[in-house]
């Protein structure tokens, strides 16, 4: 069953149009990769997704529509972006990052969940009462990442994760983005540059190339492509 | 020596209403980068609605709570309708509207209640509390006004999920939007609280300057002034800038230049800030590491 299910998407920044007609599948607690060169338009279907850019095309979120709400409103029904960059609250402590992460909850599980976070990023725990904007890079990252799972999302969105971070920094994170989506049954929607990282951890696939999806499948099969391993993995 | 000490304790009163009317600025400044030029004049027309309400007979208080009801409508209205619109122009526009807003309210006062000066009761008995000489009650009651508008606030902002999410607006709308803040709500709210702020700031300093459209004008300067001082982005500073202002401004007219002159005072400490420490005494530069 998918839990996101994009057909036909474009979107545009004014007059230029960045994507033509895009469409993809997050499987419920499945993990989809987007693949794809700077400017091919990963991060606008991320944005268009999510109602931070003007969008056509159908999107349909837990067999819902939700192409014509509003971003806080999208957050609401579930999906927690993490955007490029990280979206940090520079000013605010780490742990009022944390706490806005849940804004939306009235639940009385928030306690747990904010636990659980430093269960899974013990460094944010000696960082609580720290101004987020003094974090490293992969600290910040972290919090980004905690940030959202405090929404209690169904669906994570995330914007290449591994950018600007050392390598032993990244295999964390991605380690940990794997317990995460197994113990907790979040699917992940992930955009990366890095293509053998997020190969590894998908199990469906998709390349953009200039706004138009040009190959889908299994993380296998893309591998075995031989135009995708030359252009994006390297070998 | 007393006559000094009478000037402080007095500067310390209107430097409360300073220090309210510059905190209004900051929470405006924080969220919008703008600064509210038609504040001044939003806390006038709040004293006139006050003063329109004791008239028809309500109590002091009754008449103050309606007043700040009516001014947190008042200052979100203005920001759906005025604001708003204009979110995305060029910053000399949006001043532009501000002096608009200003100059109507300005105007509108004017034409409904007139020109002339009105006297503005206080809450506060007459006869100095305690028996003091230096201290009228009145302005230890606006001391303790201030103490508890701030006091107020700083717990809504610090300790309240609202609070919180309404600093998450002004620091970063694009995020806030992903954790499913509605920022232009909670731009919104922020200007009602403004505008609430504004109106005790009016209708405290209201009994000392007399009632009329114009009483807000150097009012609003000392405000800027302060919060420059302090810090245009700093909460804490503006508050801190409104005191020092209103004993800088009481000492320095009644030993040094005169009342006459005192309004450059503000002007004076506006221009040393910028050129010695633009970012206020409490202003900090924003960490942030790539």
């Amino acid at each position: 069953m998918n839990l996101l299910s994009v057909r036909d998407l474009h979107a545009s920044y004014g007059s230029i149009r960045v994507l033509h007609g895009v469409s993809l599948d997050v499987e419920l607690g499945g993990v989809t990769t987007v693949l794809g060169a700077n400017g091919a338009g990963k991060t606008t279907l991320l944005r268009a997704i999510c109602g931070m850019v003007s969008r056509q095309g159908e999107i349909t979120f837990e067999g819902k529509r939700i192409d014509g709400k509003s971003t806080p409103d999208i957050a609401r029904s579930g999906i927690a972006h993490v955007p490029e960059g990280r979206g940090t609250f520079a000013p605010l402590t780490t742990e009022e990052n944390l706490r806005l992460g849940a804004y939306t909850r009235k639940d009385k599980e928030v306690e747990n969940d904010y636990e659980r976070v430093f269960e899974y990023f013990p460094r944010l725990r000696e960082r609580r009462a720290q101004q987020a904007g003094t974090l490293s890079g992969g600290e910040q990252q972290m919090l980004a990442i905690g940030r959202a799972l405090m929404l209690r999302p169904k669906l994570l969105v995330l914007d290449e994760p591994s950018f600007g971070l050392a390598p032993l920094i990244v295999q964390e994170i991605f380690r940990i983005m794997r317990k995460i989506n197994e113990e907790q049954q979040v699917s992940v929607l992930l955009v990366e540059q890095n293509a053998n990282l997020a190969l590894e951890f998908a199990d469906r696939a998709c390349v953009l190339e200039t706004g138009r999806v040009v190959i889908s499948g299994t993380p296998d099969e893309l591998s075995n492509n031989e135009d995708i391993r030359r252009a994006y993995l390297g070998y | 020596m007393d006559e000094f000490i009478h000037q402080v304790f007095s500067g310390l009163a209107t430097g409360g209403v300073y220090a309210s009317l510059a905190l209004a600025l900051v929470m405006i400044y924080q969220a919008t980068h703008h600064i509210n030029f038609a504040q001044g004049e939003m806390a006038m027309t709040s004293t006139y609605l006050c003063w329109a309400l004791i008239e028809v007979g309500l109590p002091y208080w009754v008449a103050f709570l309606v007043t700040l009801v009516v001014s947190f409508g008042l200052g979100v209205g203005i920001q759906r309708f005025v604001i708003q619109p204009v979110e995305k122009a060029p910053v000399l526009s949006v001043v532009i509207v501000f002096i608009g807003v200003l100059v109507i309210l300005n105007s509108l006062v004017g034409w409904i209640f007139g020109y002339t000066m009105k006297s503005f009761p206080s809450p506060f008995p007459e006869k100095p509390l305690f028996g003091n000489s230096f201290l009228s009650s009145h302005e230890l009651g606006v001391m303790a006004m201030t103490f508890l508008v701030v006091g107020g606030l700083f717990a809504f902002l610090r300790l309240t999920p609202l609070g919180l999410a309404m600093r998450a607006a002004a620091a970063n709308p694009v995020s806030s939007h992903l954790v499913g803040i509605r920022v232009n709500q909670m731009l919104a709210l922020g200007w009602g609280l403004a505008a609430a702020i504004g109106a005790i700031a009016g209708m405290m300093i209201a009994p000392i300057t007399f009632l009329d459209p114009n009483m807000m004008y150097g009012v609003l300067l000392y405000a800027s002034a302060a919060a420059l001082l302090g810090g245009i982005d700093n909460p804490f500073g503006a508050v801190l800038g409104g005191f020092i202002l209103g004993v800088l401004e009481n000492v320095i007219g009644a030993f040094v230049i005169g009342t006459e002159l005192k309004l450059t005072v503000a002007l004076g400490i506006m221009v040393i800030t910028l050129l010695v420490k633009p970012s206020g005494l409490l202003g900090k530069t924003v960490v942030t590491r790539v």
